[in-house]
């Protein structure tokens, strides 16, 4: 009587876990994956599906971006600024000066270099190795001698708390910017005034405080490479 | 500035973003160096007898085999251009071209009398070989990086290795036109140590400007 109980109560976990297998993969993974049972396979396929319930709406927002739509636009790069500012915090200490700096590097470099990203990938993998490659900078940038290990995307949704407080190396590359460039920027960001307005106020035409907002974020992001 | 300021920044900044902006850039800098290897060429060294040249088995040997690295070096940089995904399948094509003309070459050995054999390995131009695919290279290597450099690379040398690999496959085919050379070992040999010049500078070159 109590081997069949045994039997059911051993394997629930594991078919719990199973669960959203057979939606994705090969038929030939699928059997891999009914064939082993072993812990490891668990961890892996209940990491799948955290990732899958974060990728999905990252992804949408992703795409619609990339279709020019503002809004969707930044509302990912503010979802993104939170995972990130956990991811960082957890590598580096809640209180380290750079996780702010960070976080706004790997936001530039996922704005301006969104092209290389391929919509057949998850969303995630894609700002995780971008996130783990700043990271790495940030050693390189202070001498540290470390290896970071190659995780799963997952690793930026691991929960932790941090507050996002002002940073000031952007700050300060800000300053350094060409005075036309940094009217404009004002004028955008610091006054809240659409791209129109601000055309307006500083008498340029509305392409031109476009191209004038995008020159100043890769000046910025050439500025962060430079440092060093 | 505050981490929201710079998204609202970027946030106005969101333009419809143009679709496979990767391989099609990669598709033009591959195009251009064929072209400014073959302008260099023809004043250069000048084209071989063309007319042959397409009758003849050993022409398209070699080119199919130089095209199949820059097809390798082309989908190795097209990957490695991105964040996060992985890029095996370029180095398997570069690997599986290699590996069947080894087979071919060693075929051709196998069937030569001894006395034949140095002449199969060295052909007459075995020095110049390798240095004129590198050099024909070189505009082409300078081009495919500083587009690599819009991209975004996270291991700089393999990226710069595949495109350095992308294009002097494209060099080689277009020294193809030139050269005589009609031994499987001869191109296993020189035009793969060609390719290997334009690869090795490449990954150096990526090492040191493909940062970001």
């Amino acid at each position: 009587m109590s081997a069949a109980w045994a039997y059911d109560f051993r394997l629930a976990p594991m078919f719990v876990g199973l669960s959203p297998l057979p939606r994705g993969g090969s038929p030939m993974t699928q059997l891999g994956f009914l064939l082993s049972s072993g812990p490891g396979n668990r961890r892996r396929l209940n990491r799948g599906m955290a990732v899958e319930a974060f990728d999905g709406p990252l992804k949408a927002l992703m795409l619609k971006g990339l279709g020019g739509d503002a809004a969707a636009h930044a509302e990912l790069l503010s979802r993104m600024a939170t995972l990130l500012r956990r991811y960082f915090a957890r590598k580096l200490g809640p209180s380290d000066q750079d996780v702010e700096d960070l976080v706004q590097e790997t936001l530039l470099a996922i704005h301006l270099k969104r092209e290389t990203w391929d919509a057949a990938q998850p969303f995630t993998a894609w700002a995780y190795a971008i996130a783990r490659y700043r990271l790495i900078d940030i050693y390189r940038r202070r001498r540290v001698r470390r290896s970071e290990p190659i995780e799963s995307a997952e690793a930026l949704f691991a929960e932790d708390t941090a507050d996002g407080s002002a940073a000031t190396d952007v700050e300060r590359l800000l300053s350094e910017l060409p005075e036309r460039q940094r009217a404009v920027l004002k004028a955008v960001k610091l006054d809240e005034l659409s791209t129109a307005e601000a055309a307006a106020r500083t008498g340029m035409s509305e392409s031109a405080v476009k191209v004038s907002v995008h020159r100043s974020l890769k000046a910025l992001m050439r500025r962060v490479r430079d440092e060093d | 500035m505050k981490t929201d300021d710079l998204i609202a920044m970027m946030a106005s900044d969101a333009k419809p973003a143009a679709r496979f902006s990767i391989p099609r850039r990669l598709a033009l800098v591959g195009g251009a160096t064929a072209l400014v290897a073959l302008a260099i060429l023809v004043p250069w060294l000048g084209l071989r007898d063309m007319g042959a040249a397409v009758g003849d088995t050993s022409y398209w040997m070699k080119t199919v085999y130089t095209a199949a690295l820059a097809l390798g070096g082309f989908l190795l940089a097209e990957r490695l251009a991105r964040p996060g995904v992985k890029s095996r399948r370029g180095a398997f094509v570069a690997i599986a071209g290699i590996a069947v003309l080894g087979a071919i070459a060693i075929a051709q050995l196998a069937s030569l009398p001894s006395a034949e054999i140095s002449a199969a390995l060295l052909g007459s131009t075995w020095d110049k070989c390798p240095w004129r695919i590198g050099l024909l290279a070189i505009p082409g290597l300078i081009a495919v990086l500083l587009v690599m450099r819009k991209f975004a690379p996270t291991r700089p040398a393999l990226a710069g290795a595949g495109a350095g690999l992308f294009v002097g496959g494209v060099a080689a085919t277009v020294y193809g036109l030139h050269c005589g050379e009609t031994s499987a070992a001869f191109t296993l040999i020189w035009y793969t140590a060609g390719m290997a010049i334009s690869t090795a500078a490449g990954a150096l070159a990526g090492w040191r400007i493909l940062r970001w």
